[in-house]
């Protein structure tokens, strides 16, 4: 059953179903994490209202790594069973999980001026966050370099499993190196947060997920079309039209 | 009476694949000397040009030499990575190691030991000329020597992986360095730390046991995965 959608001609009908649902849900749950955040979760008696970047900081972090993950998952379905369609969805995820450490970095950078005084500090989430961007950079820009897709596939995908095994040891490193960063509010089973604010946060990144499956099954189908051009199934696709 | 499939298990089993390509590439790298300078020049000429950057007040460079040197070790490292697998891959032999029936993740840990012994060993003994540059003591400049040591095989062992995946790309120098520079950070961070952490006096075995374990852990998968990146390329 599974097996059937990794073939790009029967998962490309059904992206295209999935991706106006998640479309719809990341609409609808911003518009509901944003008011969360915005109007109902108070005012930091610490911090003030600049605190609320973190419904946008802290989950597009969030979404920054996990993207990274979720790529390595698929890169190792790439080398493993050798599925195209794995490849195409690691090419088309690469893009969303840079803009999103982009944004944590930039939003970070916002949010540290008023607080700590300073745009950037060479801080260990911060360096790892930005190790991370060159890393999804790195990955970009070797799938760009070959004529051949399948070389490309394959040797990008190997490289996002090198990297995977580096983000935990450069991200300790950094740790180690320089700590300036508040340690993690956010634990499984024990919050600090007000439930408001933990609320907000947890719809902002259910948001930014439905916003991140949604558009990279969009940006998949034109991948699909484009690398598939040749094929029987497409030339119909396009007859029809 | 000799069994012929032990026997040509024997001939080509994984140490005399490794010695073969070690050999080999020493040779070929003694044969091309000026080749192998070049990096270290670059070494020397990198790290020179910084005091007329930041100034070249005494107490300042002491304390900036052990970060200057391993960025500029990096750097040179970085220059000398494509050979490792260009010219092989140029002339058709890289395809004969892969077809051979030597394993070639012996053969691509040859290859790696003979680069560090090429590029990492000679930067490494080259840093005590910077630390004369810079003021640094002779304890301080020793441990730099070792940290340098133990610390650049696993910048030749990430840089092969680089290498091979990237043989016949489009701009390869430069996306080399785009796809390793992020991979060397913790490299860079405990080389330097140790000598950092020594000169506030703070116990600098932690990082040198780092990046020992880096080293030690990269020379047993790094083979495979440099092997692996090799097939994709030949492929």
């Amino acid at each position: 059953m599974i097996f059937k959608y990794a073939s790009p001609a029967s998962f490309y009908p059904l992206a295209g179903k999935m991706a106006p649902v998640f479309a719809v849900a990341a609409v609808v749950l911003t518009a509901v994490g944003l008011y969360q955040g915005f109007v109902i979760a108070p005012t930091d008696f610490q911090q003030g209202e600049v605190y609320r970047i973190i419904f946008i900081h802290v989950p597009t972090a969030w979404m920054g790594m996990f993207i990274y993950l979720v790529m390595a998952m698929y890169a190792f379905f790439a080398l493993a069973f050798n599925t195209r369609l794995s490849a195409m969805m690691m090419q088309s995820l690469a893009p969303t999980g840079a803009i999103m450490t982009a944004l944590a970095l930039w939003t970070g950078a916002l949010w540290g001026k008023p607080t700590w005084g300073t745009y950037w500090a060479w801080d260990a989430r911060m360096t790892s966050t930005l190790f991370l961007l060159f890393l999804y950079f790195g990955y970009m820009a070797l799938n760009n370099a070959f004529e051949d897709r399948r070389r490309a596939d394959k040797a990008s995908a190997l490289l996002v499993l090198v990297g995977v095994v580096n983000v935990p040891i450069i991200y300790f490193s950094v740790k180690w190196w320089n700590t300036l960063h508040q340690g993690a509010t956010i634990v499984p089973g024990s919050s600090k947060m007000a439930d408001t604010m933990l609320a907000a946060m947890s719809t902002m990144t259910f948001a930014l997920w439905a916003y991140a499956i949604a558009i990279s099954l969009y940006r998949v189908r034109s991948i699909i079309l484009e690398r598939e051009k040749n094929t029987a199934w497409v030339n119909e696709l396009l007859d029809r039209r | 009476m000799t069994n012929p499939a032990s026997q040509i298990e024997q001939d080509f089993a994984v140490w005399p694949g490794f010695l073969v390509i070690l050999q080999r590439d020493l040779l070929l790298a003694w044969r091309t000397r000026a080749e192998i300078a070049q990096p270290v020049i670059f070494f020397i000429m990198v790290a020179s040009l910084f005091p007329l950057g930041i100034g070249a007040d005494m107490k300042l460079l002491s304390r900036v030499g052990a970060g200057v040197v391993w960025v500029c070790g990096v750097l040179a490292t970085l220059l000398s990575l494509s050979r490792i697998f260009a010219q092989d891959h140029a002339d058709g032999t890289l395809e004969q190691m892969a077809l051979s029936p030597f394993p070639l993740a012996a053969l691509a840990a040859g290859k790696l030991v003979a680069h560090w012994l090429t590029t990492g060993l000679p930067l490494s003994l080259t840093a005590p000329l910077i630390g004369l540059q810079y003021g640094m003591d002779a304890p301080t400049t020793l441990l730099l020597v070792v940290s340098l040591l133990i610390g650049t095989p696993i910048l030749s062992m990430i840089g092969a992986i680089a290498a091979a995946l990237t043989l016949g790309a489009r701009g390869q120098s430069l996306l080399i360095a785009l796809l390793v520079l992020p991979l060397y950070v913790p490299v860079i961070i405990f080389g330097a730390g140790a000598v950092e952490a020594f000169g506030a006096s703070v116990d600098y075995s932690a990082h040198l046991a780092l990046l020992g374990a880096g080293t030690l852990f990269g020379f047993v998968a790094t083979p495979f995965v440099v092997a692996a990146a090799i097939r994709i390329a030949l492929d």
